[in-house]
Order: structure tokens, then sequence, then C-alpha cells
């Protein structure tokens, strides 16, 4: 009889190396440089690739396993949901468009993301580096089609859910985050992971995918909340991508410190306005509120940030610049986003309202040192107005800042009464920012800034119409014209959530009897 | 000294986890936002496999972990038996 030969098994360290770094080799044919040319122009020094430190260590094999019952989860849900028609057990038809802000403005980032991860796992020299970020490719692919399906739910019953992908191209709001990816995946590799896996992702996305999330689950839509917990899930080991990239860095040159400071300070400052329309989703899109979007900024971006550069600081790192004025930010950015989409609200795919009574009471009482004095009283003008029949529309088009490309809507550090305004000049040009920090990324990278392909200049340019429009015609509406381009079913997509078609439609399908369906 | 944090969707496959987490760390604390149980403890937190093994009474893999995990904040370090979040600075 055979005796059985007792292969001992791997322990999870020495398996995970087997089934990553164990399986690259050093080229022969041609040099490593030239394999691997573009994570040296950064100016990132690279001793010893090997010290690279692996945090999850979830091999090929473990991921298909675990990600493969996590989808399928995720997938029972969406289809339940579906099949009990979960669109009607929201809270409000008003949620729905923050869902559009999200399919619009968030899930085309994912399919960036993997695009950028894809090109880094290819591109840096070190094996575990390399793995990293080919997982977390897939990662990103697999979130752009699990929030594509879910969210496609919601197009058949409700307007402006149409056109993502095409709008996000296009519309000038969505060229914020559009900008930010595109600035963030035409850096070099070990600039890419800053921004996207540590400033980003470390950082600031808790936000979106976990207070904003609880939020959905809170108005009745179980959909997203369960993409969003399944997409953070993989944000956990993204994050701890980015803080291991960072770390890896510091310890491997001294010379690396002040590239990575620099950068640190960029991309949190850029991811910071971003997601300015987080903030105002979260304080004004979810009819049942959880928590505002200061005492998110709180638990998840102050204590935790605090944290994270108090373990940072033995490197010789320290918080990002704009720290300070972002956390001043919290009482301020949802007001003054929202009243941003209140006014431009014809050339925007979503619906936006004045807060109900007892919303603008919540908002009183989680902003207790700046709603009442100074958010409340538009809102009170903007209601009376749109009571006696002029509900305004803003109908030109807004200066925006060169970096963040967000209109030049936000204040000045200490006055919140006051537009604060930067400019530089470069080659004979003057330039726009909103703020000192998005100046400072202008005037250390003009070169590339100056490229930036913002929404109202090119519609002055004529570069936002379809290709057989005719502006010289009699009665042309240019800005119908742009809408047209956009794909925007005016009257449906666009305008105040009063009145709106997805308000009578939700209204009629509950049975309930509301002013909207009057009309 | 700072909090690490770990967050799991709020549902039955979490809640060994979490019992074993609340067991293990004695100050570890536990919060419940809507969908999630979230947990906070100070410098340092740690899963154990065998803690989890005994509630549910079979094997357990720890990498499990990764179906219902939301977020965490903190190095980690982890093998087969266990999984560990820290802020060591």
């Amino acid at each position: 009889m055979d005796t059985p030969v007792i292969k001992k098994k791997l322990g999870l360290k020495d398996r995970y190396a087997a089934m990553t770094r164990e399986l690259a080799w050093d080229t022969t044919y041609q040099p490593m440089d030239k394999v691997f040319p573009y994570d040296k122009y950064e100016g990132i020094k690279i001793h010893d690739w090997d010290k690279w430190e692996d945090p999850f260590r979830l091999t090929m094999d473990a991921y298909w396993k675990y990600q493969g019952e996590k989808e399928k989860k995720l997938y029972a849900v969406i289809e339940a949901f579906a099949q009990n028609n979960g669109q009607l057990g929201i809270t409000d038809a008003r949620y729905v468009n923050a869902l559009k802000l999200f399919l619009t403005g968030v899930t085309p980032l994912e399919y960036y993301a993997y695009r950028g991860f894809a090109h880094a796992g290819r591109q840096f020299t070190g094996a575990g580096a390399r793995v990293a970020c080919q997982m977390q490719s897939i990662d990103e692919l697999r979130h752009y089609q699990t929030e594509t399906h879910a969210l496609s739910h919601y197009n058949k019953y409700f307007n402006g859910l149409h056109s993502p992908q095409h709008m996000f191209d296009r519309v000038w709001y969505l060229s914020v985050p559009k900008s930010f990816f595109e600035d963030a995946y035409t850096g070099g590799p070990f600039e890419f992971l800053t921004a996207v896996s540590f400033s980003f992702e470390y950082v600031l996305t808790n936000l979106l995918f976990v207070p904003f999330m609880s939020g959905a689950a809170h108005n009745g839509d179980m959909s997203t909340v369960t993409f969003g917990f399944s997409a953070q899930s993989d944000e956990s080991r993204h994050m701890t991508l980015g803080i291991e990239c960072i770390k890896f860095m510091l310890e491997q040159d001294p010379d690396n410190v002040p590239i990575v400071q620099r950068w640190i300070d960029k991309w949190f400052w850029r991811g910071y306005r971003l997601l300015s329309i987080v903030a105002m989703m979260q304080d004004y899109m979810l009819p049942k509120r959880v928590m505002s979007w200061r005492e998110s900024w709180e638990m998840y971006v102050e204590e935790n940030g605090e944290a994270l550069f108090r373990d940072l600081a033995r490197y010789g790192i320290r918080k990002p610049k704009g720290w300070i004025q972002a956390c001043e930010g919290k009482d301020h950015i949802s007001h003054q986003t929202f009243a941003v989409f209140y006014n431009y609200n014809a050339a925007a795919a979503i619906h936006t309202w004045v807060p109900k009574e007892e919303e603008m009471d919540w908002l009183s009482e989680k902003y207790p040192e700046t709603f009442d004095q100074l958010y409340k009283p538009r809102w009170d003008y903007w209601r009376e107005q749109a009571n006696k029949g002029n509900r305004f529309y803003q109908k030109t088009l807004p200066m925006l800042c060169q970096t963040c490309q967000i209109p030049m809507i936000f204040t000045e550090p200490g006055d919140a009464t006051k537009i604060a305004y930067r400019e530089s000049d470069y080659l004979g040009n003057k330039y726009h920012c909103c703020s000192d920090h998005c100046k400072e990324i202008f005037d250390n990278e003009p070169e590339k800034y100056v490229q930036s392909w913002l929404p109202p200049q090119q519609i002055y340019q004529g570069h936002c119409f379809k290709p057989d429009v005719d502006p010289t015609k009699e009665g042309f509406d240019p800005l119908l014209a742009v809408l047209d381009y956009y794909n925007m079913n005016v009257g449906r997509d666009n305008f105040d959530f009063d009145g709106s078609e997805d308000q009578k439609n939700f209204a009629a399908w509950r049975g309930d009897f509301t002013q909207g369906a009057q009309k | 000294m700072s909090d690490v944090f770990i967050a799991f969707q709020d549902n039955e496959d979490s809640r060994p986890i979490i019992e074993a987490i609340l067991a293990d760390n004695a100050n570890a604390e536990a919060s419940y936002p809507t969908g999630l149980v979230k947990i906070n403890a100070p410098t340092n937190l740690v899963i154990r496999r065998k803690s989890i093994e005994d509630l549910i009474g079979r094997s357990f893999n720890l990498q499990q972990i990764h179906v219902n995990l939301v977020t965490l904040s903190g190095h980690i370090d982890e093998d087969d038996d266990q999984f560990s979040l820290s802020w060591t600075h």
C-alpha cells in the first residue's frame, strides 16, 4: 500500500508570494528599464522593489471565489428589487436625482479607473505593485458594470438616465469628474496611485460609499446600497494599496518625500472639490436623512485623516495644505453647490427643488452656525419667487475654475459672504481659479491646465452643437442647441422637480395625491 | 492615540465575525449606522479565525470576510489565523 505523501499546505504569506511575484522574472532579451520605461520620469527613486509589501494577500483564485460570491449576492438583490417594483418603495421620487448624478458622474469614473489601473498594472517594474494594480483594474471594471446594471432599472421609470456615457463626455457639470480623472491618469504611475488610491480612496471615498449608501438604504433603495457596499469592500483593498504605495515611496528614498507631499497637497484638494457634489447629495437629495455632510466629514475625514497623517508624520509628511480650508468648508459646500444646480437647472439633466420646511429645520439644526444666517434666506426668497410663478433659471454661462472646472461659487476662507477669485498669468493669457489651492495646482503645471476643456468656453466657440446645426438660421436658440447636443430631453430631464414628469408619474404609481400631480 | 475601524454589512454572515471581534478586543465598540456594523478600537484590533470557528462550529477561511466587508482604516497584517489592523505611531 502506498503511503500518502503529506504535502504541507503553504501559509498565506508564502502562498501569496508564490502566486504573485514568484511568477515574475527579470527580462534578459531587453533591459528591464526598456521594458518598464514609465516609472522613472516622475523623479521617484526606487532602490529595491522587493521591499514592496502586499497588505491584502488575496491571490487570484481567492479573488474569483469571493468576488463571485459577492456578485451573486448583489445580482440576487438587484433582481429581487426589479421583480418587486422596488422603485415604488423609495421614499420620494426626488431621491432618484441623486442616482442620476451617480450614474452620470461617478460610474464613468469607475471605467476610467479600470483603464488607469490596467495601465499602471503594466508599467511598474515591481511585480507586487503590478499584481495589485491589475486586481484593482478588474474591480473597477466590475463596479462600472454592477452600477450600470443596478441603475438601469431606474431608467425604465425615470427621466435623465438614458445617456450617461454620452453626457459624461459633454455636459458642463460632468466635466468636473471627467477632468479630475483625466488629470490623474495622464500623470505617471506613482502620481496616479497617490491621486486615486491614496488621496481619493483612502482619505475621501468613504464619504460616498458609506454614509451616502446608508442614506440610500434609509430611503428604501436596497439595490443601490448593495452595489455601494459591495464596491466599497473592494475599496478597502484599494485604500490599502494607496497607503502601501505611499509608505513604499517614502521609505525608498528621502528625495521622494517632497514629490509625494506635493501630490498629496494637490490630490487631496482635487478630490475635496470633486466631492462637493456628494456633499449636496447627502444634505439635500436624500429625503429621509441619516447624517449630515458635516457629520460624515467629521467621522470619515477628520478623525480618520488625523490618524493617518499622525502615522505618516514619521516620514516627514504633513497634512495636505488645503486641510484646514476643507474642514472649514464642511459647513458651506453642500449649500453652495445645491444652490448652483437650482440656478442652472434649465441646463442640468436632474431636477432640483427648494427644500421643504421640515428639511430646512433639519439643515438649521445640523448647521447651527451657517444655515440660518447664510443659506436659508436665499431658499426663502427663491421659494417666495417660485410661488409667485417666478421660478428663477440662470440662462447665462458661468465662469469656471481652470483647475477643478467648478463654477466660481466657493467663498473666501473666513468670509462666506464673499466669492473667492484668483488669477494667474501664463504666456500672455489670464487664467481663473476658485481658490488658493486650485491656483497653486495650476501654477505648478500650467502647461497641463491651459489645455482644460472648459464647457462655457467650448460652447461660446461653437463646439457644443450637433454637426448639422446652423447658428445663422433665424430663431436659433443656442441653449436649446447645446442641450440637444447633450442628448437632454428638454422639459422632461431638466427644470424644477415640482411639476416634473417624474413627480407626476411617481405620484400616480403610488396613488398619492400631490401638488405636482394636480398641475 | 488613534482609532482603527472596520465595518461590515449588517447581516447574518457578519454576526459571528462581529461577536468574535468584540470578544477578542476588550476596547472595541460597535455602532450601527443604517445597513452597517462599524467597529472602532483604539490603536489596534484583531480578528481571529479560531474565535469565529468556535462560534459557528465549522471551519472558516478568514478571507471570507471580503464578502461582507465594507471599509476599514489602519495598517493591515493578514495571515491564515488572524487579520489585524493597527496604527503604530
